[in-house]
């Protein structure tokens, strides 16, 4: 596959034996637990996956990836969602699949973990605020997901939307934004081997505060594009709304890809600060993913399609 | 002059160094507190930007207390308290100061280039360095002896800038918010409000 063909990623970080045999003894263990997880918010458990496609940079620690975010269903500072968001109840779960495709369906949380290959991925993240972080994902393509319901020919993009639910989210009391929070992908973008849905974090699943419990995670565009807390992934024929879009379209395209040479009407995006670094860096185009992603718009002027 | 005011007491000197003590503990009370997180590492994952953020709301807070003085001193008849107006004023300056210098020094490390470009580019940044501007002569002026110098009535249509600066403030504010406006809203609404009681005040005497 050509990720897997990426100079970033070293011999020693295919899947070991001893890994893939754990997996599976990993899995017999979750199967046999079944039921376990049934009812209320889930506290941080171990998940099992293999080592996927990774930057060779220093993670983030794990205390910044979970206490500096941006989900404003729990609050506008950055500190809200790790103060707020443990009232949320991740269990049980549903994500429905449905739209443009042959075999909507209905699916658990646990059903997914349990039917997808977890890897885990560590990937930059910059944010459209000036940004950036090195995040430890563990998850699955979201191609795979997408192939389950086999997409017709009119699927042309996928739209994401976040849960809501103002008893457990006190952000959505104010119309920050136009709940629900909404993203979308063109369909190209959606199976690229490099998008991921994430589960994990750390090698556990997912803290509330950081999307659980399954989030997108596009690591060449704007962290905002990565919608949290998922509940419904709709194929579409149309560009379908997205939240920020809709709030200020001036400032948040559709696209958003990570462009030092587009800046945001009120900041320079040529350069960011990596959390724990005391110096600005210079951002790159398509957050360094460029070789793997820039064929996907190629003709389009990313000055116009921002 | 009030009635009340004659038959009132002057206070002590003791009362009076005592009073001036807790003014400017409580004007300092941010910088110290923000200076003790810093030290402990306790200012979040992203600490240069809380950092810049807590010295200007703290400098626009007190550009607010400053402009609260004066009514407050006449609602509540305490006519002395006009000359903490000074002392608060020179603080808001500090904070000011300090919240540009760690824009300038520690975010953008002195790239005076890009300084540049942001001030020309960012319509919030380019109220905030008129703002600063602006606010510079007031500073500089703000002794007695400009005072005498200047005559008072040129001296006050001088500092009557301070009605521009404080709304260049919270603008420069708004701008840069990305969703929730509540907060710089709420601190133009409380400019507000201590302006109409000012419109309020001159046409009352006027009667």
């Amino acid at each position: 596959m050509l990720i897997r063909q990426a100079p970033d990623l070293s011999e020693n970080e295919v899947t070991g034996q001893d890994l893939y045999l754990r997996r599976r003894s990993f899995i017999a263990g979750a199967a046999g637990l079944g039921l376990a997880g049934l009812g209320g918010a889930a506290a941080a458990a171990p998940l099992n996956f293999s080592k996927g496609f990774s930057t060779k940079e220093p993670p983030t620690s794990r205390e910044d990836v979970t206490t500096y975010n941006n989900f404003y269903e729990f609050g506008v500072d950055k500190s809200d969602p790790a103060e707020n968001a443990g009232k949320l109840k991740t269990r049980p779960w549903t994500v429905r699949i449905d739209g443009e495709c042959e075999a909507p369906r209905t699916v658990g949380i646990e059903d997914l973990i349990k039917a997808n290959k977890l890897e885990e991925r560590i990937y930059r993240m910059r944010c459209v605020e000036g940004w950036s972080m090195v995040i430890p994902w563990v998850g699955f393509p979201l191609k795979d997901l997408l192939a389950t319901v086999k997409p017709t020919s009119k699927a042309k993009f996928v739209a994401f939307e976040t849960l809501v639910r103002p008893s457990e989210m006190p952000g959505q009391a104010w119309n920050t934004l136009d709940w629900p929070y909404r993203e979308g992908l063109r369909i190209d973008e959606a199976t690229h081997p490099l998008t991921l849905m994430a589960v994990g974090l750390y090698g556990e699943t997912l803290p509330n505060q950081n999307g659980a419990p399954l989030r997108l995670v596009v690591p060449w565009k704007y962290g905002f594009k990565g919608a949290k807390s998922i509940v419904r992934i709709t194929l579409t024929e149309r560009q379908p709304a997205t939240a920020w879009n809709r709030l200020a379209p001036r400032e948040y395209g559709f696209y958003s890809n990570v462009n030092p040479a587009v800046d945001h009407p009120r900041w320079s995006q040529a350069t960011e600060r990596r959390i724990g670094e005391f110096r600005r860096r210079e951002t790159l185009p398509f957050n360094g993913y460029g070789q793997y992603v820039a064929d996907l718009y190629r003709g389009m002027d990313l000055k116009t399609y921002y | 002059m009030e009635p009340t005011r004659a038959a009132r007491k002057r206070p002590s000197r003791l009362q009076d160094n005592l009073v001036y003590s807790l003014v400017w503990l409580a004007c300092l009370a941010p910088l110290l507190w923000l200076a003790w997180k810093g030290l402990a590492g306790d200012l979040g994952a992203n600490p240069i930007e809380k950092l810049i953020r807590q010295l200007g709301v703290w400098g626009l807070r007190l550009l607010l207390v400053g402009l609260a003085i004066t009514p407050a001193a006449r609602i509540f008849r305490q006519p002395r308290l006009i000359r903490f107006r000074r002392t608060v004023g020179l603080f808001a300056f500090a904070y000011i100061v300090l919240h540009l210098f760690s824009y300038v020094g520690v975010d953008l490390y002195f790239d005076l280039g890009q300084l540049w470009k942001d001030i020309l580019k960012r319509p919030f940044i380019t109220l905030g360095m008129l703002g600063f501007v602006l606010l510079i002569p007031l500073a500089v002026t703000s002794t007695n002896g400009w005072i005498l110098r200047m005559g008072r009535a040129v001296w006050q249509r001088l500092h009557g800038l301070i009605y521009l600066i404080v709304p260049l403030g919270v603008v420069h504010y708004y701008l840069l918010v990305k969703a929730d406006h509540r907060p710089p809203l709420a601190y133009g609404a409380v400019f507000l409000l201590l302006m109409g009681w000012r419109v309020w005040d001159r046409l009352d005497r006027k009667r």
